[in-house]
């Protein structure tokens, strides 16, 4: 007795999965297989999904939460971009929203950068810090520099300090074989409390003159050293050429990655350590080349942020800096690629500024409105984490549907041929 | 319908998006026979079985055991018909011991829930007995060797009760004797009654043990014939389906100056135990010296010292006359040493990485393929396509991951850009394993050329045969150290001796 079944897309023998695909459509396949746009399109809807869930739990209609973060982070303005005038709300609801994408587009780098040599930076908010901290340090120094030379050094101590940062890390994973993940996580506390010292009543870095001694917050970077704004007031936080820097990273990483040696090395030891080694390529450098890089990103981002709109820094602000971690998911959701990345860091600064500007409190719950953006975070990271346990669930499905055909079809009793 | 067939497969055919893995096969298997089913890796054959054993759904045709029709929705019901599949990759759980490895999910049990463990080994031992595969049934599996891990598999497959053994590439495994020992198992579960269906692209192996023979080509069953009159050749022109020239031809060693020494090398694994000891060989330019051993006797731990990628505690290694001991892998490289590794996917490719980017693997950092740190990919490409050419790449373009292709092609690919590097010496560890026949029929050809180029070629090979036939000279390894040495003229049944520890016979020459 046959089953007369269409042509299953299941697991393959061995034997079949080597050939090559021959048709359209099995090449499709693998392309998704390997990750391609639909898996992290399908990742983020689903996460803004379960987000609308947690907004319905409370009572809220999610679609209109969701079109007010739309507009609070200033995405409307994209429907008439001629009016730059930031007098409109649109136009600077953008402007803040692409200030959040610049630090997003770095702290995601850092991520991804480490990933692609096999390693995982969870490192970035501490690497953020150290480069925010020297780059204030530099701010609020050197008073009679000229402004580009001020500016330039300050964002290239910023990003050396952060590479140095997370090289610590690379160099124990090569030295000992400590897991980075452990170290980073680590390395981000001593930043924590580096930063809390510094900005502690009589800390190096608290503004002796210009407050009250017993507010724990640094002095303001001086003009000189602060990065032009080309988009909006400068007092009104306006968009500094930091923004440029960022996206200027993401093409640097790209050529980085796919047209250097440099970063042959890199995705070959991500790949395949083992293979890489026989390749004749050092191993271990490339572990702490690569932590290097990755948090010299990070160290930018904290850089240009300080020179760019932030300006000072508390220990309160410290406390509650967690844009490296947001790094994580937007890499995570960017697949670690430059045009993943940027888009990714789009998403997450419009969902950092419109949750917290977009939402009325009288419409959501301020504390729901503020951890939104959080959720969704954490939802990203659980699905990115989760993509091959979707996969798996789909297929176990897939197999299920094909069982309970047969069973459909009537117990298999065994039949008298002939 | 007599019983003259226990089982009958009709008209199977079996798509797979883009590709059909069988069309329209029959198959027949009579009571007490061995039937070999032979084909290239990717002919139909797994495919076929796992229909069998249902794992798989056919798209078309049907089966029949004793007569009746059946149609199985999963391997539960393949087992309760007295199916049994011993598959390449055992199935067993190492911390368990073989007794409670056989009874797994039909254990004799004591109050309903507890395992009757006393009971479990009574009857492992008798079903062991009955057939004659011994085995320690209080043993942990992962303390067994790997033949006797494949009779717990077997032993498995009886105790479920299994009248037909589908037996998947068994001696891929296995060393000359341990397959010797399982075709002696074989030959007495026939006595038994026991159907079985041995799946191979081996063809020694397959007119030595086999009652019929079916050929499977691309999904298609080209014949069934019986063993008696079958030859090597013939099989083999129809798994190809052209000509294949199986014993290598090749012309005398012409040696030259010696390439490669090794002097008094001694190498430590991770654990600190010696695993190369003491060994000191040489290789002449346009020789092929072979190392002979059974797998686990420090010929991957030599070559990767050889290679940079381990390591030499005490000893000298010379490339062309220069002492280059302690050197790293990119030093070798530099220096002339070429490596196919014994593990194409773990060491010798990215898979994920186009054949373009493998085929720079060594060569990336110089030019033309970059300069000042910046890579030319469309130099990358070109040159794959040159390579891709030279040696019959087949399943993609530069652009194509390594992953997406066949065995043998991946094979190839490592091969191409260890030749193409113009080494002078190339050291290939188990270069054919896996391969089907019209690749490894290249391979053999290609490295017997790059003999007569006048490259100095170490090969490790744990297929005795292969050894034999492609060296000038062979060494034989055993625990570490180099046992024997012979000349192109050696005893194969001395050396299988020697691999395994046995006293020499006569000594070897120095």
């Amino acid at each position: 007795m046959s089953e007369p079944l269409a042509p299953q897309h299941g697991p393959q023998p061995d034997e079949i999965a080597q050939e090559p695909p021959a048709t359209p459509a099995a090449r499709l396949a693998r392309w998704q297989d390997a990750g391609g746009v639909l898996v992290p399109v399908a990742t983020g809807i689903f996460a803004f999904l379960i987000g609308g869930v947690v907004i319905a739990a409370t009572g809220h209609n999610p679609i209109q939460a969701y079109w007010d973060i739309i507009k609070g982070a200033g995405f409307n303005w994209l429907a008439h971009p001629w009016n730059t005038d930031v007098a409109t709300t649109a136009a600077y609801n953008f402007s803040q929203t692409l200030l959040q994408t610049t630090s997003l587009i770095l702290c995601g780098l850092a991520v991804a950068f480490a990933f692609r040599c096999g390693l995982f930076n969870i490192g970035g908010n501490g690497q953020y810090l150290v480069g925010l901290i020297c780059a204030n340090w530099i701010g609020v120094s050197f008073v009679n520099m000229a402004r580009p030379a001020h500016i330039l050094l300050g964002i290239a101590v910023a990003a050396a300090a952060g590479a140095a940062w997370a090289a610590i890390a690379g160099f124990l994973k090569a030295t000992v074989g400590a897991h980075e993940v452990i170290t980073t996580i680590m390395l981000n506390w001593i930043a924590y409390w580096i930063g809390n010292y510094v900005f502690l009543q009589g800390g190096p870095l608290q503004a002796p003159k210009n407050v009250p001694l017993d507010v724990p917050i640094s002095a303001d970077v001086v003009p000189g050293a602060q990065l032009p704004v080309f988009w909006g007031i400068p007092a009104l936080q306006g968009l500094h050429i930091g923004f440029f820097i960022a996206i200027g990273a993401l093409v640097v990483f790209w050529i980085v990655l796919n047209r250097t040696t440099l970063g042959y090395e890199v995705r070959a030891v991500g790949y395949n350590p083992d293979a890489a080694a026989y390749g004749g390529i050092k191993v271990r450098t490339n572990y702490i080349r690569a932590m290097a890089i990755s948090g010299a990103f990070a160290g930018l981002a904290g850089g240009i942020d300080m020179l760019g709109y932030l300006h000072h820094f508390g220990t309160i602000d410290v406390q509650a800096t967690s844009i490296g971690f947001l790094g994580i998911a937007v890499a995570l959701l960017g697949r670690n690629t430059a045009l993943g990345t940027g888009i990714a860091a789009l998403l997450f600064g419009g969902l950092v500024y419109g949750t917290t500007h977009g939402l009325q409190s009288g419409v959501i719950d301020p504390s729901l409105a503020g951890h939104l953006t959080e959720i969704i975070q954490g939802l990203v990271v659980l699905f990115v984490g989760a993509d091959v346990l979707i996969l798996a669930v789909w297929n176990s499905r897939r197999k299920l549907r094909r069982q309970g055909r047969v069973a459909e079809s009537g117990q298999p009793k065994p039949e008298t041929a002939s | 319908m007599e019983a003259a067939t226990v089982l009958e497969m009709r008209g199977i055919t079996k798509r797979f998006p883009g590709v059909v893995a069988d069309d329209r096969v029959d198959f027949e298997l009579r009571p007490g026979e061995v039937h070999a089913l032979l084909g290239e890796n990717g002919a139909g054959k797994s495919t076929l079985m796992n229909i069998l054993y249902g794992l798989y759904k056919p798209d078309e045709g049907e089966i029949a055991l004793k007569g009746s029709r059946v149609s199985f929705a999963s391997a539960k019901d393949a087992i309760d018909s007295g199916i049994g599949m011993v598959h390449q990759h055992f199935m067993l759980i190492p911390v368990m011991s073989v007794a409670e490895n056989i009874v797994l999910e039909v254990e004799p049990t004591k109050a309903g829930v507890l395992l009757d463990y006393d009971a479990a080994v009574e009857q492992v031992r008798d079903i062991s007995t009955r057939f004659g595969l011994v085995v320690d049934p209080n043993a942990k599996v992962e303390d067994i060797s790997v033949g006797q891990q494949q009779r717990v598999e077997i032993l498995k497959a009886l105790y479920r009760g299994a009248e037909i053994l589908i037996l998947d590439e068994p001696t891929a495994v296995l060393t000359p004797q341990e397959a010797g020992e399982l075709f002696s198992i074989i030959k007495s579960l026939q006595a038994d009654g026991t159907s079985i269906i041995f799946i191979s692209h081996k063809l020694n192996e397959v007119l030595e043990i086999a009652d019929r023979i079916t050929v499977l080509r691309r999904g298609k069953r080209i014949d069934t014939i019986p063993r008696e009159g079958a030859t090597e050749d013939g099989l083999a022109r129809m798994m190809v389906g052209r000509d294949v020239l199986l014993r290598v031809d090749k012309p005398p060693a012409n040696p030259g100056d010696v390439v490669l020494e090794v002097k008094g090398l001694n190498v430590q694994d991770e654990r600190g135990l010696a695993v190369v000891r003491d060994v000191t060989f040489s290789v002449r330019a346009g020789e092929i010296v072979g190392i002979a051993g059974v797998e686990g006797n420090g010929q991957s731990e030599l070559i990767e010292t050889i290679t940079g990628l381990r390591h030499a505690d005490t000893g000298e290694i010379s490339v062309g006359g220069r002492r280059i001991t302690h050197a790293t892998a990119r030093r070798m490289l530099d220096a002339g040493v070429g490596h196919i590794p014994e593990d194409r996917q773990r060491l010798g490719l990215v898979l994920e990485f186009s054949i373009a980017e493998n085929i720079a693997l060594h060569d990336y950092p110089f030019p033309p393929n970059s300069r000042w740190g910046w890579l030319f990919p469309r130099r990358l490409a070109q040159r794959a396509r040159e390579l891709i050419k030279e040696f019959d790449i087949r399943g993609g373009g530069p652009q194509t991951s390594a992953s997406s292709l066949s065995g043998g092609n991946q094979q190839k690919l490592v091969a191409a850009r260890e030749v193409a590097r113009d080494p002078k010496v190339l050291i290939a560890a188990q270069p054919t394993r896996g391969l089907d026949v019209g690749a490894i029929e290249y391979l053999h050809r290609r490295l017997v050329e790059e003999r007569d180029e006048g490259r100095a070629i170490l090969l490790v090979s744990l297929e005795l045969d292969e050894a034999l036939s492609l060296s000038d000279r062979i060494l034989v390894m055993y625990e570490g150290r180099i046992v024997a040495e012979h000349g192109a003229t050696a005893n194969e049944e001395q050396i299988g001796l020697e691999m395994l520890g046995g006293r020499r016979k006569e000594p070897a020459p120095a």
